[in-house]
Parts: C-alpha cells; structure tokens; sequence
C-alpha cells in the first residue's frame, strides 16, 4: 500500500522527504515552503499565484502552448505557466517535435552536439521515463534514490575521499575510470524538456550515473564500450535515444572493430541487458567501499570482456 | 578630407569615455543609468530596469558567435532583403558622418559602404563619358586598386561610427570587416541611452533590430536626436506588428514554436531566442513608435511596412 500512496504522493508533491516519513494526520507533513529536495518547484515571479494549477485564462496565454500569442485585450494579465523545476523549458508538442528532428540531424551531422542528443533523449523518453519511473518506486533501493534524489557531480561528491578507498571499490574505480578516460562529472547538462518534475529526475539521474554505468559494466568510452553501455540501457531503460545510439553508433565502426563488436561486445551487452538488475536501482552513493565484484555479483552483471 | 585637428578633438574625449565605460562594467552600459525600482519588461517577463539591461547585455554576449547564422536560418534570409531596402532608402552618400547604433555585427555598415563603392564607381564611370563596356573594366581594375585605400586617402570614401552594447558583437564585427577589406570603421562600446559621443556630431543615425532591445525607448530616442546635426536623418528599422489577423497568427505560431527550438539546436539556446519573440511582441506598434520619435523632436516622421509589417522602417528629420 505504501507503493501506491507512494507514487501517487510523490508525483503530487515533487518527492517531499516529508511526506513519506510523517505519519499521516500530520498537517506540518503537506508544508512545502521549506523543502530541502534539489528539484523545486521554483515559482515563477512573473504570477501571481503560485499554485501548480493556473486559471485557464493564463493556460490559453501560456507560451508554447495554447494560442501562442496574447490577444490584446488580455495582454495586461498574460502569465506564464510556472516551470516545473529548475531549468524546465515548456513545450508543446509542435516543439517538440521540432527539437527532435532538428536534434536528430544535429547530432548526426555533428556527433560532437552531446547536448542535442540529450535534448533527443528527453523529447523523445516519456513512455520509457514513466515505465522506469514505476521500476524503480517497485524497487525498494530505487524509490530510496527516487525519494533521496541525489546529484552527481563534484560538489556532491567528495572526490578525494574516494580516492582513498581501496582499490577494488566501486569509489576509487569511479575515480580510475574518471581520471583514465578525462572525464569529470560536472559535464552533464541539466534536464530541460520533460514536463514532470518526477520523471526529469529520473532522466537527470540516468544521465548522471552513466559514467558510473560505464564503471560497474567494466566499459571504456571508446566507440566499442560506448556501443555496449548503449545497448545495455536501451534494454533496461528502454529509452529510445538508447536504442538510436546503439544502432547509429557502430555505422561508423571500421573493420576490425565491427568484428570485435560483432564477435564479442554486442553478445555479451545483450546478454547483460536483459538479465542484469536494473542498473538505475543501484543506489551508488551508498555503495562507495563496496567491491566492484560484489556489485556485480549482485546485480547479475557478468563480467566485462578482455 | 575633414580637417585633421578638428577630427582629434571629437575623438580624443570620446574614445576616453568608451574605453572607461567598457571596463568599468563590463559591458557598454551606462553606469547609473538603470534603476533598480522601476519596472519593464524582458520579453513577457516584469523586471527591474537594471536587471531587463543585464539580462540584455547577457542574450547578446550568449549569441554573439552564432548571431549572423541564426538571423539567417530565422527570416529565411528575409533580413537581408530588409537590410538590402534599408541602407537604399537611406540613400547613402560620400563625406556624411553615419552612427550605426546597436549595429554589432556590422551588416548595415557593410551595406552602407557597398553603396557608396558603387555609386563613386558609377560617377566614374559617368565622367569618363566613354562607351560603357570598355569603361566599366577600367573602372572596375581602379576600384579595386583604390579600395584598399578609400579610407586611408585623404578623398576617404566613408566615415562611419559603429555604437554597440556588446563587446562580443563588436568583436564579430571587426572580424567580418577584416575579412570583407573595410578598414576605418570606427567601433565603439557604448549604450544607446547614453551615447559617447558629441552633441551634433553625425548626419545619420541608424539603429537595425537594436531599438527593441533598449531599456527605455524614449531615451534613446533622445539621444539619437542630440548626437545628429540639424538637417541629420534618423533611421529605424526593426520588426513592428502584423495588420492582417491570419497573416499575424501564421507568424506567432512561427514565431512561437519554430524560433526558439531552433535556437536551442543551432546555438544551444532557448531562452534568448525566447527573449527575441517576446521582445517583438512587446514593442510599440508602427503608429505609437512614430509618435515616440515625434516626442524626441524629429519631424517628418515617416514609416513604411516590411514584409506585411513583421519589419517596418521608421525615418524622421532633425529639422
């Protein structure tokens, strides 16, 4: 029962830490003036009200949506609709589809434009997030994350102290795989295009804990590893942008690598896919000492190839 | 051909005044100008007139790089057209001191030059009183020998002051002029509202696509009516308000839903895109701007509608 009072409160109410520890009666639990979660519903100080739900008056004047434009005669109250979170963009569903194809073509013409495929995995993810979303609230570890909401990157994440940990560790192989292919995790551009606070955390975290997808499968960020770690989230998280990776990544394989893929790495990313646990349920921030062996054992992970 | 003393003493103070503005804020405003109670707008959004010219300068430092293929892509490259009738209809001609203000990138500048080259190339070619195609080569060799040196010499082809808010855009700007061969172009960091120049100093003062972006029009508008001679032209083109319903909602609906994505694929942002259509919308309409530059004294105040009014070209007199 806590499962289905779960998913519905926490979609309600943005996660509040509150509600899911209060005893229910407790009216203090509903105040939501001083969360401390990291996406907030931020109003928009343009309106007046605050609330969530805006009087249609201001839905018809809404950017991106709606008429689109703010008839004269209405001009004085136009309102935008709030954002959802920090760093949330409205969109309808024409813009949407804009930003797909012009994402899409982006990103093949360019494959430098990391952020437009990011753009794409948000245009085109909202059936995948919503299934992930219920995973992961199944999962008792994955609705900890979900509730917790917790953020990668160097502020969060006290690198130095992981450093020191031994040398099997699921922190100090983040670190080695961080420092061996240079990469930091500041890189990960916030989520802009999904229109649930909920789900853009899910979104937000995948995109966060790739590099740490990449430490527990053992894959490098070469082309063949990148491939491999694409593969295996398509079939876990089932996000479209997965697959379009997995497919258009190896069309620019050369010979010697298309044999390695073929041979070795995509079985093997394929297996892992759908056996494996669901990696988005693995509440890393917790499991800093643990053997990177032991995450894996745990999670059905087989291990890498040579 | 202007008098070399005379020249120096308008410049000296000037340059002093840009070059301390620039550092001090870092950007071209003008120190003191804003405050911080009064309420306008930036795009659909109420801000404080100090935060709208933050937020301003920011937009513009963001897509200084990309500003040139953006306006392309977004007008289908309309604005060159606009840009093409605007700088005709100001009729350039030699020896005319022209302020392009909020001309960053330099596009009227190049056009303005481009009309003169020509027109001295047909005086040329109107003097040598020959049969036109065995001038028209010999001219054309001469131009091009003499148009490295048409601002150097002492008969200099243009004068022309550029005046923008945004280092980046100036910097852009000199690029392209490096790159086109127009040297002598004067580009300096400044802010419409406070201008660093002398009072009479120009015969025409253009403003392309900037004036939306101004804190305070009437302001503005003020000082382009200080800075230009008795007798100079003041010129305005920027986008204005579609008469005609259906061609006014086909338009926002572009507007609305095809510009901002756009700007978040090929320059990885939404929001001064945004910033950019809301701006439009915001901005007075043909008749309420022409009464605006009739408050700031001009005369003769004159407008003509671009593309069914999504442009429209503002002309008024200091007379």
């Amino acid at each position: 029962m806590l499962r289905y009072w779960g998913v519905s409160l926490l979609r309600q109410r943005g996660g509040s830490r509150h509600l899911v520890t209060t005893t229910a009666g407790s009216t203090q639990a509903t105040d939501t003036s001083n969360r401390e979660i990291p996406i907030t519903l931020k109003p928009n100080t343009a309106t007046k009200d605050s609330s969530y739900g805006s009087s249609r008056g201001s839905e018809l004047l809404g950017i991106g949506g709606g008429l689109g434009f703010t008839p004269p005669d209405q001009e004085e109250e136009a309102v935008k609709e709030p954002p959802l979170y920090d760093s949330h963009i409205r969109t309808n569903a024409f813009q949407k589809a804009i930003l797909t194809c012009g994402a899409a073509a982006a990103a093949l013409l360019d494959p430098r434009r990391h952020d437009m495929v990011a753009v794409l995995g948000e245009t085109t993810g909202s059936k995948a997030l919503t299934r992930l979303y219920a995973r992961m609230i199944d999962d008792p570890e994955g609705s900890r994350i979900l509730v917790d909401k917790p953020r990668i990157n160097s502020s969060t994440i006290d690198l130095d102290a992981l450093r020191k940990l031994p040398t099997d560790s699921l922190g100090r192989m983040y670190i080695r795989f961080l420092e061996d292919n240079k990469v930091t995790p500041d890189s990960r551009l916030p989520v802009q295009f999904v229109d649930d606070p909920e789900l853009a955390y899910v979104m937000q975290r995948y995109r966060e804990g790739h590099d740490l997808f990449h430490t527990v499968l053992g894959m490098p960020t070469n082309m063949l590893g990148e491939v491999a770690v694409k593969w295996i989230e398509a079939l876990q998280t089932g996000l479209p942008m997965c697959y379009g990776g997995a497919v258009f990544g190896p069309l620019r394989f050369r010979p010697k690598q298309r044999q390695k893929y073929v041979s070795v790495y995509l079985p093997w990313a394929i297996r892992v896919g759908r056996t494996a646990r669901l990696l988005m349920n693995v509440y890393f921030e917790e499991r800093w000492e643990q053997s990177i062996h032991d995450v894996r054992a745990e999670f059905g992970i087989e291990p890498p190839p040579v | 051909m202007w008098p070399a003393g005379r020249r120096m003493v308008s410049v000296v103070p000037r340059l002093a005044f840009a070059a301390a503005r620039c550092t001090a804020t870092a950007s071209g405003h003008a120190k003191g100008e804003y405050s911080t109670d009064k309420e306008t707008h930036f795009g659909f959004e109420h801000v404080s007139e100090e935060e709208k010219a933050q937020k301003v300068h920011k937009v513009f430092e963001n897509v200084a790089d990309k500003y040139d293929l953006m306006n392309d892509l977004m007008s289908g490259f309309v604005h060159r057209a606009w840009k093409d009738h605007f700088v005709s209809r100001l009729q350039p001609r030699p020896n005319t001191r022209l302020l392009d203000v909020a001309g960053g990138t330099g596009d009227i500048v190049f056009r303005y030059i481009q009309h003169l080259r020509y027109a001295s190339l047909g005086a040329r070619v109107g003097a040598a009183a020959s049969p036109q195609h065995t001038t028209t080569t010999d001219s054309s060799t001469s131009d091009s020998s003499s148009s490295d040196s048409d601002s150097d010499s002492s008969q200099r082809l243009y004068e022309i002051s550029v005046c923008d808010i945004s280092e980046s855009m100036l910097g852009v700007g000199r690029q392209r002029a490096e790159a086109l061969g127009h040297r002598g172009i004067d580009w300096v960091c400044g802010d419409a509202q406070k201008l660093p120049f002398e009072e009479g100093e120009f015969d025409c003062y253009t403003i392309a696509f900037g004036i939306r972006n101004v804190v305070d029009v009437q302001k503005a508008l003020d000082e382009a009516y200080r800075v230009l001679k008795p007798g100079g032209r003041f010129m305005c083109l920027e986008f204005s308000h579609v008469k005609n319903p259906l061609v006014r909602w086909a338009y926002d609906q572009y507007s609305l839903n095809v510009i901002p994505p756009m700007g978040q694929v090929v320059a990885g942002d939404w929001a001064s895109y945004q910033y950019l259509v809301e701006s439009i919308r915001k901005f007075p309409d043909q008749e309420t701007f022409k009464e605006m530059i009739e408050e700031a004294g001009f005369r003769n105040v004159t407008y003509e509608n671009l593309t069914l009014g999504v442009a429209a070209i503002h002309s008024g007199f200091k007379i």
